[in-house]
């Protein structure tokens, strides 16, 4: 009941939206946009013909490969570079050179160098996903408070307990801050790059609907299943959050 | 009485923009073994800093801290600091603190270990709370349990109760001398409160204002269970107080 409470200024503000869009359509006797309905039986149609969840999947099926790929690699990574301090010195330079250059400006390069299929999607979400990551679990090792690593030193306790238990647990909220960002980066990414010679994905989908006869319904349907989508991805990451190693940052 | 700790001429600078800046002047002093020694000074005068010296978090530039007539140069758990902000990891329970040093012992022996000084503090029933759940009492008396359940032989207490309200900070004191008469540990307190001094230590060591050095020594020739506002001590804590240079401040 508290959650309706809550969630209607947003609800109505949408409502709001989707009448003026209805509205505008209307008024101006628009024959590419399509109306609130049209987006509804666009759906429907793609739903029905099987289509929209074979494009899900592969999205869905790039974005887990090219960010699985950079969480296996940033957070070992991020961790190695915020315990040793000539590793950071030596890498962040490096990264903070790479980290700016929009996955847009690699897609040339991806093309180049692993061709046309699934392999230049997944690069280009691995390489604008794992940034984020290791510099957020670098900052994660950096802000540990020092009075925890102290009483670790006093304790006296094995490099192995130090970080099972402390050095890992003190970052993970800070890895799971970086997997958000990460993950939201990837979705943003999987999408551009699908626009890209690749004949399945919401991005073709949104083109092809577009060249293959101005389906503009189906565009703006694309678009709106990949907001919803990257929403359920971010909610589901906040759901780590209840996880007993990152909770104890939450809880206060 | 056997000599457990002695300190011999520290000194110690730190680097400000103004070039070095002298905080520890040449102090020498022992404490003997099962002595509980506490440590008043001004605020800033240093004490921290001694204290850090003599539990090897902080090199000296001159001078040593010998333990048993051996030379400390690191920390290490024969020695644990238990310090104003407190260090009881927030993602660990009650119960996985305390067992945080027990390093040595076998799994079920470690558990009964913890649950042993969980019980001495008071705190049986929370073993398995997570600090945020916990008070500011209860949180110093993990911290204070963790520390005894390694068997110390020195418990070095830099201002522990400070953070407490007072009602709190009483009753803690209360607790740590029955404890102490239970397990006898060489105790070093640094505080700013001459009554807790008075109230908890067989010595005081009064230290002056920065570069701090040993002004004078007072014994608390008072039988425990001690009384604050027996005329003994309240002179005592006259005297100490127009040591520090606060006489007309005292209210009589």
């Amino acid at each position: 009941m508290k959650r309706i409470k809550e969630a209607w200024p947003a609800i109505a503000l949408i409502a709001v939206l989707i009448a003026i869009w209805w509205l505008t359509v209307h008024l101006t006797h628009s024959l590419i946009f399509p109306t609130p309905w049209g987006v509804v039986t666009g759906t429907w149609e793609l739903l029905r013909n099987g289509t929209l969840w074979e494009h899900i999947g592969a999205s869905l099926m790039r974005v887990g490969a090219g960010f699985g790929l950079a969480v296996c690699l940033a957070v070992p990574l991020g961790l190695w570079m915020g315990w040793v301090s000539g590793a950071y010195r030596t890498l962040n330079p490096l990264f903070q050179i790479l980290r700016p250059i929009s996955p847009i400006a690699w897609i040339p390069i991806a093309i180049l160098w692993f061709g046309v299929g699934d392999a230049s999607p997944i690069y280009l979400i691995f390489i604008s996903s794992v940034f984020p990551m290791i510099v957020q679990t670098t900052v994660g090792v950096h802000t540990i408070e020092k009075r925890y690593l102290r009483a670790a030193e006093n304790f006296g306790v094995s490099r192995g307990t130090l970080f099972k238990q402390v050095v890992i647990p003190a970052v993970l909220p800070q890895v799971l801050v970086g997997m958000r960002i990460g993950l939201g980066v990837a979705w943003l990414v999987v999408v551009a790059a699908e626009m890209i010679a690749l004949h399945s994905g919401l991005g073709y989908m949104i083109m092809d609907s577009r060249n293959a006869g101005n389906r503009y319904d189906l565009v703006v349907a694309g678009m709106i299943i990949i907001g919803l989508i990257g929403l359920s991805l971010d909610t589901i990451m906040r759901l780590l959050e209840g996880v007993r190693w990152i909770r104890w940052r939450y809880a206060h | 009485m056997r000599t457990k700790i002695e300190v011999r001429g520290l000194k110690k600078s730190f680097q400000s923009d103004k070039g070095p800046l002298p905080v520890v002047d040449d102090v020498s002093f022992t404490v003997g073994d099962g002595e509980f020694v506490a440590v008043v000074g001004p605020s800033g005068c240093g004490k921290t800093t001694l204290m850090n010296m003599m539990a090897g978090f902080v090199r000296p530039d001159s001078g040593a801290v010998l333990i048993d007539g051996a030379p400390r140069s690191k920390p290490n758990a024969k020695g644990i600091l238990i310090s104003q902000q407190g260090s009881v990891f927030p993602w660990l329970t009650v119960r996985e603190n305390l067992m945080f040093g027990l390093n040595g012992h076998a799994g079920d022996d470690r558990m009964a270990v913890a649950d042993h000084y969980a019980d001495i503090v008071g705190l049986k029933g929370f073993e398995d709370s997570f600090p945020h759940e916990l008070s500011g009492g209860m949180l110093k008396r993990t911290e204070l349990a963790r520390a005894l359940a390694v068997k110390p032989e020195i418990l070095y207490m830099d201002e522990p109760f400070s953070a407490l309200d007072a009602l709190m900070s009483l009753r803690m004191r209360t607790e740590l001398l029955r404890i102490l008469a239970e397990e006898r540990h060489t105790t070093l307190l640094i505080t700013h409160d001459v009554e807790e001094a008075i109230h908890l230590a067989d010595r005081v060591v009064v230290l002056s204002p920065r570069p701090t050095r040993i002004q004078a020594v007072y014994e608390v020739p008072i039988a425990h269970p001690r009384k604050i506002s027996s005329r003994a001590a309240q002179e005592l804590r006259v005297t100490i107080l127009r040591e520090l240079g606060v006489e007309r401040e005292v209210p009589v």
